[in-house]
């Protein structure tokens, strides 16, 4: 717990970190929480390790990314609870990572070589890229989610195809991303998916602002941390832009 | 006659030519370190395995080989059976690290006259090391992340390394009973011995079941699966500062190398050597005289300070040193790189629990010092960050301090500084 968790205090959960946390995606919600206590407004991380139960009353749902097995395992377990998607559906906001975004997707391929069925909540569906991804992603995001570029590291071997419900989180700048028409990421209603590690949000703070602002409903107050930004900086130069 | 041909199919053959493989390699080291180009070692290996591709093979023969493998500990414990080993008698070893096949034949030509070697092996080189030498122990000391991108998943390595233990039926597998990854790897070997290395080791990446991927709660000593994987009985155990031996003696492990894995390091290395002959009581007063492992724990002088230097490639190697650094209280400076040796990606360093440093001094330098910077700051640790390490020790208030570098960040460090 973080700040004061009152009754406006934000619910964060961090689904299955055991299986969907080889990344340092986490750190995604230590960037929420403390961002959020720096404004004065707390928070609570509620984390959800295999076996235990998802609640559904949560604001934001954190995935990250991880191996394939616990990938399989991990959707296993999301679907037969139900609610994760139960929470999506009634508004909650989710950001999925990688591994993350493609269990949310109709289905994925995995190392098996076979189909298997995701939850649905993004209109997306994975298969194996020929040559695995990694390395620094740059994008330009959608403008719902601001102006400023989005930097990451992406390690990933799935191409991901987007529906007609999804749309793309923005441009491909630098590096690959989804694998498919220099898209990164899908967007569908609150369901954010994205293959920006970094971790994400410690990188793009205007990003981590968006997400809570879609949870609060208010934008929050500007918050200047010089380490970030001499990050950025020197990541995006890394990526060759700018 | 072909001069490609010769050998492949007779021993003789096979002699001369890995005899001529390594005469050629020795002259290539020795050119090396006349031209200032380092420690020669790599580059004599380089050129003897250009020459013969299994002149690895024709150095190992007639040696006792231990292979040493894992993601951490491995340079230290090699130095730890190699030195309990010298009981025995004269021991190859790839002391400074060079831990794929080239440093091996470097390691064996440099002591054609040694019985017995010791090889660090890099866990992605196991097969080949294995397949050559025909090693009589191989001990396998844990398994976790390791610069993912570079290296693959830890169940892809834990797999590889069962295939090694399948293939090598001569060889007595040495393994660590507390981690999962580990005892997957070593289950199905013909003689197994199992050591329990007790705590301090960071297991987070063992949580998810290397056989069939449901989560393992590794916080209780006797883990186990509900596929049926589970921790062995052990053979050996740590326990608080002593080993319990196979035979149910209880020792005072009294290490000059601190922090608790160390401990393990030492059970496991007892535990090796003990299959080649050499009882603890033999063994540990050599392996208590390991006090600096290739430059790591050692004092160094950088920028006009005394640092005491501290290596951590991976999430469980910062665990380790963070609760050392952690314990002396002293002003603390962290160096990370991010080459390829190192790992590009180092979201890793969301996944170590940075908050213990709060209340600490910190600087933190390196090609990467921001993403490490940013860390901290959201793990609210005070930090001041400048990328040179000599300027950022600077900044610290006076004093002695420690540094944990990662790997690349580290030999650079131990170029700059003064021994
Ligand atoms: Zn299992």
């Amino acid at each position: 717990m973080n700040g004061n968790p009152g009754p406006s205090a934000v619910r964060i959960a961090l689904v299955l970190p055991d299986m969907l946390g080889t990344y340092g995606d986490r750190g995604n919600v230590a960037v929420l929480a403390e961002r959020l206590r720096l404004r004065g407004i707390g928070s609570e991380v509620v984390e959800i390790n295999a076996g235990e139960f998802v609640p559904a009353d949560c604001d934001l749902y954190m995935l990250g990314g991880g191996e394939d097995v616990a990938q399989l395992v991990a959707v296993r377990h999301l679907r037969q609870q139900g609610t994760l998607v139960q929470a999506a559906r009634r508004g909650a906001v989710v950001l999925a990572v990688c591994a993350g975004m493609q269990i949310l997707g109709t289905s994925f391929v995995g190392s098996d070589g076979v189909a298997h069925g995701g939850l649905g909540l993004l209109d997306v569906n994975t298969r194996p890229m020929p040559k695995r991804a990694i390395g620094e992603l740059v994008v330009r995001p959608d403008p719902a989610f601001g102006d400023e570029l989005l930097t990451g590291f992406e390690n990933h071997g799935g191409c991901t195809y987007l529906g007609q419900d999804a749309r793309p989180l923005g441009a491909v700048l630098a590096g690959v991303g989804n694998g498919v028409n220099g898209v990164e990421g899908a967007v569908q209603g609150r369901v954010i998916g994205t293959y920006l590690h970094g971790p994400c949000l410690a990188r793009n703070p205007a990003f981590a602002d968006r997400l809570l602002a879609m949870v609060t409903g208010t934008e929050l107050a500007p918050l200047s941390i010089p380490e970030v930004d001499a990050l950025r900086t020197e990541r995006l130069r890394a990526a060759g832009v700018r | 006659m072909v001069v490609g041909l010769v050998g492949s199919r007779d021993p003789g053959g096979k002699r001369r030519r890995t005899l001529a493989a390594t005469k050629l390699g020795k002259g290539a080291a020795w050119l090396s370190r006349t031209a200032g180009l380092g420690e020669g070692g790599i580059i004599g290996g380089r050129v003897a395995m250009a020459l013969d591709r299994d002149v690895l093979s024709g150095l190992a023969s007639g040696r006792t080989v231990v292979l040493v493998t894992g993601t951490n500990g491995k340079t230290t414990t090699t130095s730890m059976v190699t030195r309990a080993l010298s009981a025995a008698g004269p021991v190859a070893s790839n002391s400074t690290g060079a831990n794929m096949p080239d440093g091996h034949v470097a390691a064996l030509m440099a002591r054609p006259e040694a019985r017995y070697a010791v090889l660090e092996v890099d866990e992605m080189h196991l097969d080949i090391a294995a397949e050559q030498t025909k090693p009589a122990v191989i001990l396998l000391l844990n398994l976790s992340r390791d610069q993912i991108d570079r290296v693959g998943e830890v169940r892809t390595v834990a797999a590889r390394l069962r295939q090694v233990v399948v293939d090598s039926p001569q060889a007595v597998v040495v393994a660590n009973a507390d981690d999962p990854m580990v005892v997957f790897a070593a289950e199905p070997a013909q003689r197994v011995v199992w050591v329990s290395v007790g705590g301090g080791r960071w297991t987070g990446d063992a949580t998810s079941c290397p056989k069939c991927g449901e989560r393992i709660d590794v916080s209780v000593e006797r883990w186990a699966c509900a596929c049926g994987l589970r921790r062995p009985e052990p053979a050996w155990a740590v326990r608080d500062q002593t080993v319990i031996t196979d035979s149910g003696r209880e020792l005072a492990l009294q290490l000059n190398l601190p922090g608790q894995v160390n401990y393990g390091n030492a059970a496991l290395a007892m535990a090796a050597v003990a299959q080649l002959g050499v009882v603890p009581e033999a063994a540990l007063p050599r392996i208590r005289e390991v006090s600096e492992v290739a430059g790591r724990y050692g004092d160094l002088v950088i920028g006009g300070r005394k640092v005491r230097l501290l290596l951590a490639k991976n999430p469980a190697g910062w665990h380790e040193m963070l609760q050392l650094v952690r314990a002396s209280g002293r002003p603390v400076m962290l160096v990370v790189n991010a080459r390829e040796a190192d790992g590009f990606d180092l979201s890793w360093l969301w996944d170590v629990p940075f908050e213990q440093l709060a209340g600490l001094q910190v600087v933190v330098a390196g090609e990467r010092a921001a993403d490490m910077a940013v860390r901290l700051r959201y793990a609210r640790v005070d930090v001041t960050m400048n990328p040179d390490p000599v300027e950022a020790v600077r900044m610290t208030p006076p004093g002695d301090l420690d540094v944990i570098a990662n790997y690349t960040a580290f030999r650079m460090l131990r170029v700059k500084g003064e021994a």
